[in-house]
């Protein structure tokens, strides 16, 4: 130790150093590997959306795709459109939201707001569950409730049961984290004026977080709408436009694409399959951007 | 109508934790009262069990008796959303909604309790803005958003909206700390207009502040971490500022502690 302490006094030190050449290589070397890392996310999704694009604009520019069925029309022949599917997709996404979104922010309401001791961390750990759990999974359960025990036919509006299961916990989770954002001092201030609490809640609380909820609604949706599995369990595709969700098949986007995979060596058919694709993502994309217009009515106007 | 506050025996616990104790004082109608005393006393405490806010953090309780003239705010039976609605607040940070314009803020109070009456609103409105001195500044953007204005405007427009809904009281928590000398003054202007019409208590760490404000001050200190915050004394201001009756009290508002 003695050795140390007496050793010469190392050349004063700058206070403001200029970046060492170690610092100055480590630093480029993180640089590029988080840009190639970007890049890697990155270039799936481009390609995705390219092959799509390329492949299945041709079709969307037809207004018989936006206004026809597939009725009548064999997966060898050009023509039809996919109206019978977006109407069933939009019919089946309705109605899981009208569904699932006041169960869902009733549940997050009760986790934020009042949800105390073990009940609370229950419903915590089954939406956990939920969250986890496979669309076939749900699907399943629906099928053994909706048809097995009830006895019911295999309608759409079962399928929206099983993508309820599977639109709530995320509803519920970004809702949650949204009511918690909204600061301490709001609620009181409401209180403060003499102001009970589930008025709180309705006017205080749901509206200063009002624009995040709806993001989180539209992010289920499309999670919801994409599903497969409870349409392959629950919902038989059919050619036709069918808009009655109790009686009878009715189609959606996923099943339309399923259908012509079955037959993709055929032109007619693989084009369908791609336009198909594209709708479903413009869909999602049509719901977003109104999502986003939606929560600017929450807010005052600058 | 502004009423007195009859503090006896009141002891405020956090769970476990005792953060005040033994409390006994009265605070005048139509006066300004200061309460002063080091960090963590339990001056904030104190104060929003004056109008049962402590008691909206989960395992917080009070014990002992707070009269509002003649009616015990814990008795069985007060509900106390009504408390509120007699006994308003003011915060520390300018709180405005964020989500609604400078004149639904002032109206929150009456609307979210069923007032619809437009003409009601609107007299309202004026009336609470022209009390905290706001009115000259915002009468010709009403519609704007309430979080558009100044620190000083938004904590004037908490104040507006506090006597928008005719309280008895008005509790301000350290109402000036975020805000600059300039409106910090304005603050204190407007406390002194409203003297005549409510019960006032603020609590603040500005010595001058009390001084400048308050008709009568209460100081409360703490006997070290983790002990229960306590009163030591309250009288008239300018006595307690000239002569303190206690040392502890003299050492604070000379700066020898805290
Ligand atoms: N929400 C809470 N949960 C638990 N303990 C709390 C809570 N709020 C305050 N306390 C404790 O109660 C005691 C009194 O706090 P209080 O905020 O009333 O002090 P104060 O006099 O207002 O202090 P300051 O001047 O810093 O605002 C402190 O020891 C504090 O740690
Ligand atoms: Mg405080």
């Amino acid at each position: 130790m003695a050795v140390v302490t007496s050793s010469p006094p190392a050349p004063t030190k700058r206070l403001l150093e200029s970046e060492s050449a170690g610092r100055r290589a480590r630093n480029r070397l993180a640089t590029v590997l988080m840009a190639a890392c970007l890049l890697i996310a990155m270039l799936p999704l481009i390609w995705i959306l390219w092959t799509v694009v390329s492949r299945g604009a041709g079709l969307l520019g037809d207004s018989t795709w936006w206004t026809n069925s597939q009725r009548g029309i064999t997966s060898r022949r050009v023509g039809g459109g996919a109206y019978h599917a977006i109407v069933g997709t939009l019919v089946m996404a309705l109605m899981t939201a009208v569904i699932s979104v006041p169960i869902a922010i009733g549940t997050a309401i009760y986790l934020v707001e009042y949800g105390r001791g073990r009940f609370a961390k229950l419903v915590t750990f089954m939406v956990d569950v939920l969250t986890g759990i496979p669309s076939i999974v749900a699907a399943l359960f629906i099928y053994a409730l909706w048809v097995t025990a009830f006895g019911f036919q295999r309608v759409s509006f079962a399928v929206s049961l099983a993508l309820v299961l599977l639109m709530v916990p995320v509803v519920v989770r970004s809702t949650e984290e949204m009511l918690r954002l909204v600061p301490r001092d709001l609620r009181e201030a409401s209180y403060a004026l003499g102001v009970p609490r589930w008025k709180t809640i309705v006017k205080v609380v749901l509206p200063t977080a009002f624009s995040g909820i709806v993001t989180g609604i539209m992010l289920g949706l499309a999670r919801v709408m994409g599903e497969t599995a409870p349409l392959l369990i629950l919902g038989p595709y059919t050619s036709s436009i069918n808009l009655n969700p109790f009686d009878g098949n009715m189609a959606a986007l996923p099943t339309f694409i399923n259908q012509d995979r079955n037959n993709q060596a055929l032109d007619p058919a693989f084009d369908r399959v791609w336009a198909a694709a594209l709708t479903l993502i413009l869909i999602v994309m049509v719901l977003s951007v109104l999502g986003r217009l939606l929560s600017r009515f929450g807010t005052v106007k600058k | 109508m502004a009423k007195r506050i009859d503090v006896s025996g009141l002891d405020a616990f956090y769970g476990h934790f005792k953060a005040v104790e033994d409390v006994s004082l009265t605070v005048e109608p139509r006066s300004v009262t200061a309460f002063i005393g080091p960090s963590g006393c339990g001056k904030s405490t104190l104060l929003r069990t004056f109008n049962r806010m402590h008691e909206v953090i989960p395992g917080a309780r009070v014990s002992g008796k707070v009269m509002l003239d003649d009616e015990n705010l814990y008795d069985d039976g007060v509900d106390p959303v009504a408390v509120r609605r007699t006994v308003g607040m003011v915060f520390q940070r300018p709180n405005p909604f964020p989500t609604m314009s400078i004149y639904d803020n002032v109206a929150a109070g009456l609307r979210l309790n069923g007032v619809k009456n437009k003409k009601v609103l609107d007299e309202v409105v004026e009336r609470s803005l022209k009390r905290a001195n706001l009115w000259g500044e915002v009468h010709d953007r009403l519609g704007k958003p309430g979080s558009s204005l100044s620190g000083g405007q938004q904590q004037r427009l908490c104040i507006a909206r506090a006597v928008a809904v005719e309280p008895q009281v008005l509790l301000m928590d350290e109402p000036c700390s975020a805000l600059d000398p300039i409106s910090t003054l304005a603050i204190e202007d407007l406390i002194q207009d409203l003297k005549d019409r409510y019960t006032i208590i603020i609590v603040t760490h500005n010595m001058q502040q009390a001084a400048r404000v308050s008709d009568r001050t209460a100081f409360f200190t703490i006997a070290g971490a983790g002990k229960p915050g306590r009163l030591v004394e309250i009288g008239d201001t300018a006595e307690m500022f000239s002569r303190p009756a206690e040392k502890a009290t003299e050492d604070y508002i000379t700066g020898r502690f805290g």
